[in-house]
């Protein structure tokens, strides 16, 4: 899996949410995406998701355009819920396996027993914590080759994070890649092997994590405020 | 386990297993988890695990049979070897604290001569 950005931009009228980014993602790794808010993160995701058109520039994966085939390939999980109340976690599976070719309803099941949940659960009463496992529960079984996450630590308990982090190492594809979003930096630093800094649009930094220990004796978060603090 | 964020994660974890074989709590010929397991347990990169399989058997603390695992080594020599690395990091780490407090070398050494005087010696 090798998933490229070239010139990539995305205008909202004047405003510029991705601005001439290039970036290469490959597989084998965990990624952190970093930036501070409106740094154009989520646009980035969602383009790359194809659920918003790029203004210019490309995006492709293992050297094809994206399209309905290379859709398949990839995961997206939005902050917010996508699961309707009324729905029991069984009702999302077979809404997942519908759509999903690639769905793999006993992963699923795996994965939803190791993390104390089951598919007669109904949606609505799920805390915030139960429900961020269920929707990486979904997106793990889709054995997407790029699994993008965006802030899936969000409003949850430390012992929920605990598990999340994880799965998402128990399961991270070999031969694919995640990318998570969030700004919880100081959850993801022995998690991820990469991290890609984003500032207004722009990829700033491209790193391996463990380089930058050894190289620099800084850990992601001393490198985020090295990044970003300069601005105030 | 608590790490530094700042430094290489493959090292911490390194140091940690090797004082897990020293203090006996694994032992020679055990088999370790698999590199997966390993990064679940820590729950670090699993890219990091495999770096710290790779560097463990590079410096002949573990072996690998192929298809069965990785074990800790059973070799009296290799153990010996890193037995004496690891107190010889320690007295290291002691010496240049102590430096660092402006004590001189042998003010160190009356001072360790001096805590035995005060303390009995070795067993607790």
């Amino acid at each position: 899996m090798e998933l490229v950005c070239q010139n990539l931009t995305k205008k909202y009228f004047t405003k510029k949410a991705v601005d001439g980014l290039n970036l290469k993602i490959e597989s084998g790794h965990i990624y952190a995406l970093l930036g501070p808010n409106g740094s154009g993160k989520s646009t980035l995701m969602k383009m790359i998701a194809g659920l918003t058109k790029p203004s210019e520039g490309s995006i492709t994966l293992d050297n094809e355009q994206l399209s309905w085939k290379t859709k398949e390939k990839i995961s997206y999980t939005p902050t917010e819920p996508f699961f309707f109340g009324y729905m029991k976690i069984d009702d999302v599976a077979k809404y997942y396996a519908d759509f999903f070719e690639d769905f793999d309803m006993n992963l699923f099941d795996k994965v939803l027993s190791e993390m104390n949940l089951d598919r007669s659960m109904k949606t609505k009463s799920l805390s915030s914590g139960m429900m961020a496992k269920a929707k990486i529960a979904a997106s793990i079984a889709r054995r997407s080759e790029l699994i993008m996450l965006d802030e899936p630590l969000n409003g949850i308990d430390l012992l929920a994070r605990d598990s999340i982090q994880e799965l998402l190492i128990k399961y991270a594809p070999e031969n694919g890649s995640i990318l998570i979003s969030s700004h919880m930096v100081e959850e993801l630093e022995r998690m991820v092997d990469r991290t890609i800094f984003m500032k207004n649009g722009r990829l700033v930094a491209d790193t391996d994590v463990e380089e930058l220990r050894m190289r620099e004796g800084l850990s992601v978060a001393d490198k985020y405020r090295q990044l970003y603090s300069e601005e105030a | 386990m608590e790490f530094q964020n700042n430094i290489p994660i493959y090292l911490q974890v390194i140091k940690d297993i090797k004082s897990r074989i020293l203090s006996g709590e694994i032992h020679p010929g055990d088999k370790l988890p698999s590199s997966r397991e390993m990064a679940v347990r820590y729950g670090v990169n699993p890219n990091t695990a495999s770096r710290i399989y790779n560097e463990m058997e590079r410096q002949g603390i573990t072996f690998t049979k192929r298809g069965i695992g990785t074990f800790v080594t059973e070799s009296d020599e290799d153990l010996a070897e890193l037995r004496k690395t690891e107190v010889r990091k320690l007295t290291e780490k002691y010496v240049s604290d102590l430096t660092k407090l402006g004590l001189k070398g042998c003010e160190i050494r009356s001072e360790i001569k001096q805590y035995f005087l005060e303390n009995e010696c070795g067993e607790k």
